[in-house]
């Protein structure tokens, strides 16, 4: 490269000035509209032009495209043969056990006691964590107190109250809600502390410099600042509320607990049925996503983008 | 005098003191430019001023109702359009609703983001955020307005003009300002008086008068420039091993 290093030796020989910008000393507009003027050509340079939100179909389409391959490859390898039909039974069979559920009413049934105590259960977790979750990360020596336990109740898995909840309330709706609490509460109230804790201290100080109460301070600046990190507590709140549901229903099965789709699963073990069984899997599946796509997702979409907090991501 | 310090000083912890006899009067509707290293305890003086901190010593003299600041980042709430900023900043006086909206929509005109007032924070750029959080200090309605580096992070072309509407509105709202800066050109550009500060401890070791001469005059304000920052430089070259 014998030609690089003659531009390189003329670079020092540059008059100095000419190599820095710097801000100017002096005026640099000529008075009051050529001011508007520039600026406002600036800030049409700098900002983003309006972006129109249109529907894209690859969202939609490649899961729907996931979904497919996946069955396809399952039916592929049920008609090998490899395994008996009865213990692998393939999507047209579980299609077909479905069918026979919904005939029997079971399907609706099943669904409808899950969805309902679920969702029950996750608003009454909602109602109790919201203001310990507040209260503990704006008092310091309560957190102090409480925090490591229930960070530890977060990590136990809520199946272990199970055996506990059927001693003290017997088989009885009052165990199901026992469980779902002892799963979504710790949960959303370390959602809600996280939350808290990831507020810029910078807010707090602006909240002071404009005069904040402590009330007005909690409410303004605090709450809507941590709603994200809130919002994905709630979102695994619903999560464990959901599978210590499932969790409670397996175990706990007769009394005057109803039927709902843990139930089903354990029918089917019970018959054997590797159909009932698959479809009461694919059942508890598709409520989760259900509830993640209609109802998390667009609230946390819509939220994130409005803060600006989406771009860049590969959702 | 709307600011007076008298021996201020200020240590954290058993730390080495940060601020030490910082002596200093600012009158009603004077721009100030305090100029200093990084690091020399300016946001610390500030912070002071602003009674976000205590003074370890000394005393000063603040208006009654307290200070606007202006911070470095914006610290606009992303939850909020610009508007919805600037209103907060009117709520929290407990001014009436109705007249919040009037005032709102007067102070994005003066910072001329009239039409822009419905956008959020990440929709703006760093320097209109800047003009919205000059308008919410604004909408403090202080006689005294702080600001710490509020256009450091800004390209020059944008802080050119930035520079500029704040002295455009300096003019035109009578504050009083303390403007904080480490860029000797900037304190050059707006000041009508700029101090100097050293570097540990922090005290006023100089201080320079800037005419209407040095606003057009560019020939003139270089060579203040240039005279400022030798006097900076000296004090940092004190501090080398
Ligand atoms: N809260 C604090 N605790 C301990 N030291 C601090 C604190 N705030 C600032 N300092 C120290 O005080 C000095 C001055 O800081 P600062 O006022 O931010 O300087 P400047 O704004 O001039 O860059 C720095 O050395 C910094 O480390
Ligand atoms: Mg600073």
């Amino acid at each position: 490269m014998p030609s690089n290093p003659t531009p390189l030796a003329e670079a020092p020989s540059e008059p100095v000035e000419t190599r820095h910008v710097h801000a100017a000393l002096t005026r640099s507009s000529t008075g009051r509209e050529d001011l508007r003027e520039l600026e406002s050509g600036l800030d049409s340079l700098q900002s983003d032009a309006d972006r129109k939100h249109r529907i894209d179909w690859s969202r939609v389409l490649l899961p729907i495209a996931a979904l497919v391959a996946l069955v396809l490859i399952w039916q592929f390898y049920v008609s090998l043969g490899v395994k008996r039909r009865d213990l692998v039974p393939g999507p047209l069979d579980v299609a077909a056990q479905m069918g026979v559920l919904w005939n029997e009413g079971k399907l609706q049934e099943s669904v409808w006691t899950s969805m309902q105590r679920g969702l029950v259960g996750f608003v009454i977790s909602v109602a109790i964590a919201t203001p310990v979750g507040l209260l503990l990360a704006q008092v310091a020596p309560l957190r102090r107190a409480f925090g490591p336990l229930i960070s530890g109740l977060q990590v136990l898995p809520s199946v272990a109250w199970v055996p506990a909840a059927i001693i003290w309330f017997g088989l009885t709706d009052a165990t199901v809600y026992f469980v779902i609490f002892m799963g979504a509460i710790p949960s959303i109230i370390n959602g809600l502390i996280s939350g808290v804790d990831q507020i810029p201290p910078q807010y707090r100080r602006v909240g002071t410099v404009l005069g904040a109460s402590r009330l007005q301070m909690a409410l303004q600046i605090i709450l809507p600042a941590a709603l994200p990190g809130y919002l994905s507590g709630l979102k695994q709140g619903w999560a464990f509320s959901w599978r210590s549901l499932m969790a409670a229903e397996i175990i706990a099965v007769g009394g005057t607990i109803g039927f709902g789709l843990g139930s089903l699963l354990d029918q089917g073990r019970q018959l054997s049925d590797m159909s009932v069984v698959m479809a009461a899997i694919l059942l508890i599946l598709a409520v989760g996503i259900l509830i993640e796509l209609l109802v998390f997702a667009p609230i946390e979409k819509r939220l994130l983008r409005s803060r600006g907090l989406l771009s860049g991501s590969t959702r | 005098m709307p600011v007076v310090l008298e021996h201020l000083g200020k240590s954290f912890g058993d730390g080495a003191p940060v601020l030490d006899d910082v002596n200093a009067n600012i009158g009603k509707g004077e721009f100030v430019a305090l100029l200093g290293a990084s690091g020399c305890g300016k946001s610390t003086l500030l912070n002071i001023m602003a009674g976000l901190e205590a003074p370890s010593s000394g005393a000063l003299e603040v208006p009654s109702d307290g200070a606007a600041f202006m911070f470095q980042d914006a610290a606009l709430f992303p939850w909020l359009t610009a508007r919805e900023n600037i209103e907060l900043a009117l709520k929290l006086r407990n001014v009436r609703k109705a007249e919040r909206k009037a005032k709102a929509q007067e102070l994005l005109e003066l910072v001329h983001l009239g039409t822009a007032g419905d956008k959020r924070p990440h929709e703006l750029s760093g320097g209109m955020r800047q003009r919205v959080s000059l308008a919410r200090s604004l909408a403090q309605d202080r006689q005294l307005l702080l600001m710490d580096e509020p256009f450091a992070a800004l390209d020059a072309i944008t802080r050119d003009l930035l520079h500029d509407e704040l002295e455009r509105i300096w003019k035109e709202t009578g504050r009083t300002i303390v403007f904080v800066t480490h860029n000797v050109r900037e304190a050059v550009r707006l000041g009508q008086r700029v101090l100097l500060l050293s570097s540990r401890p922090g005290r006023v070791v100089q201080e320079w008068a800037v005419t209407e001469e040095h606003r057009t005059d560019a020939g003139l304000a270089g060579q203040l420039t240039g005279v400022i920052t030798a006097r900076l430089r000296e004090e940092i070259r004190r501090h080398a091993k």
